[in-house]
């Protein structure tokens, strides 16, 4: 594998892609935000998988977002999402309200080349009421009636997350966050940034093998040392709380995002 | 007797609420319920039996899932989960929950987060708790603005979960899914009937007088502030070391 770095990465975006992003614990690669707001591909169609924050808000602030399919939207204990809010209340994104489940089975679906995948619950819910790319069937192995929702398959065009290590065969270490394989199961492209490469082969001991997406699923893979800052990282550093705090108190104005965004302290600390 | 401080009252009545569950799932940024879960388990292990299953979202100490944020919904689909919490923007009186936002969707006036795992947990967990310390007409309405999770579910949809009760800083509810609508079941501290009717948006069943939240006792309050504490610490440090200022602030 020829490691990547993070803008040339960014070149993969296309106008009009749908790029699915991971929640905020899971593993979001911050590091990819700058290079992607600097590449300019509008119009994109996000997926949160199953909830967003920070990246999600700085990629609506920038006006690259057409849509948001999401569970929900937030900066966490810092507050709601002051970008995305603002552009829900200005009619400037298309919104997808889902259910975290109701993500995963679209994705589900795709991992499984199947059109659809059935999910109980929703009926009588207004997220039902307003997508009209949710069906309801009567389950068809029951006697009569049964009412059940179909979920269409999602099938990003990008899927963009950050782990700590990938090996230098392409391979990819995911650890328990399986949402994030079911993420490239499901994805045309996968761009992964890492904390380190490691010299061994992840897939040679069965240990590590059993927590590794296969280079199969990874178009590229770029290090990135505290790339989910002020994420944290899953076994490698705590969120950065006040940073996210002062994100969402700059971000309150179109200007305060500017001013935010143009700092060179885009870096971790 | 020392005195008891308020979140503590809530505290104590969701253990109440929990008792008898097996596994039971918290949300992230959610220290009460994860208070209350913790102190029933806390209250079984003194008694020698083994306590609920805590699984708390977003977090390592209590997370048993390796299957990625999939899982608990998985688990929850399987029957595996007992009781969850859930909190709303807005809660009307068919205990029908927004997390979406106030005014006219999709350009909400007011947007919330959004509906997390409520379009399916409400209807597959068979305790659920609605919790929102917040007791206001603005938060319990006659009718919510947008149902991102209904309270009650027409004949012949699958729903094998559903709200059991209504938990605020001002009192009980119990939910009666037949009617459906909430009966208070008993006051807090502090507080009264007038108050709460002046506070609530909706209309529900009172008896004339109604009860006082049941206090809890001492050994319950001494596993509280020790153990319990102690345990949430971990999880939610600054709501831990803001409830012992709080009693720190009593007893001066």
């Amino acid at each position: 594998m020829v490691l990547s770095e993070p803008r040339v990465m960014a070149k993969h975006i296309e106008p009009g892609m749908r790029v699915a992003l991971p929640v905020d614990y899971a593993g979001v690669s911050m590091a990819m935000t700058q290079p992607i707001i600097e590449r300019g591909a509008g119009d994109l169609d996000l997926v949160c998988v199953p909830t967003g924050g920070l990246q999600v808000d700085q990629l609506v602030g920038a006006g690259l977002v057409r849509s948001v399919e999401t569970s929900a939207v937030s900066l966490g204990e810092a507050g709601g999402a002051p970008r995305f809010n603002a552009a829900v209340k200005e009619g400037a994104v298309r919104l997808k309200d889902a259910t975290c489940p109701a993500i995963h089975a679209g994705l589900m679906a795709a991992q499984k080349g199947s059109p659809f995948m059935p999910l109980r619950g929703l009926i009588g819910t207004d997220l039902l009421r307003h997508r009209d790319d949710w069906r309801v069937v009567d389950n068809p192995l029951a006697d009569g009636g049964d009412p059940i929702v179909l979920i269409p398959a999602i099938k990003p065009d990008v899927t963009i997350f950050h782990v700590p290590m990938a090996d230098r065969f392409g391979n990819v270490w995911i650890g328990r966050r399986r949402e994030l394989a079911a993420m490239a199961y499901a994805s045309h492209i996968v761009l992964v940034t890492v904390e380190r490469v490691v010299e061994e082969n992840l897939l040679a001991d069965e240990m590590s093998a059993a927590g590794v997406l296969p280079a199969l699923y990874v178009t590229a893979v770029a290090r990135a040392p505290k790339g989910a800052w002020p994420y944290g990282l899953w076994g490698e550093y705590p969120a950065d709380s006040a940073e996210i705090a002062r994100y969402a108190k700059a971000a309150r104005t179109a200007d305060g995002f500017s001013a935010y965004m143009a700092r060179a302290q885009m870096e971790p600390a | 007797m020392a005195e008891v401080l308020p979140r503590e009252v809530l505290i104590c009545t969701i253990a109440r609420l929990l008792d008898g569950v097996r596994h039971v799932a918290v949300g992230a940024s959610s220290p009460i319920p994860a208070a209350g879960a913790m102190l029933l388990r806390a209250m079984k292990q003194a008694g020698g039996a083994v306590g609920p299953r805590i699984s708390i979202l977003g977090s390592v100490e209590h997370n048993f899932f390796t299957n990625g944020s999939a899982e608990l919904f998985d688990c929850a689909g399987q029957g595996r989960i007992d009781a969850f919490f859930l909190g709303g923007g807005q809660i009307d009186g068919a205990g029908n929950v927004n997390l979406v936002g106030a005014g006219e969707y999709p350009r909400s006036s007011v947007r919330w987060p959004g509906s997390f795992g409520s379009a399916y947990l409400y209807f597959v967990v068979p305790r659920v708790i609605l919790f929102r310390e917040e007791h206001t007409p603005r938060v319990f309405v006659e009718k919510v603005d947008f149902i991102s999770a209904p309270g009650v579910s027409p004949e012949g949809v699958f729903r094998s979960g559903g709200p059991i009760a209504l938990l605020t800083g001002k009192g009980l509810f119990r939910f009666d899914k037949t009617r459906p609508g909430f009966e208070l079941e008993s006051v807090h501290p502090g507080h009264d009937l007038a108050e709460i009717k002046e506070a609530t948006g909706f209309r529900f069943a009172h008896d004339a007088e109604p009860r006082h939240t049941a206090l809890p006792d001492r050994s319950t309050l001494d596993l509280l502030r020790g153990r319990v504490f102690d345990e949430l610490a971990e999880t939610y440090p600054e709501f831990a070391a803001q409830m012992r200022r709080d009693l720190v602030a009593v007893d001066a």
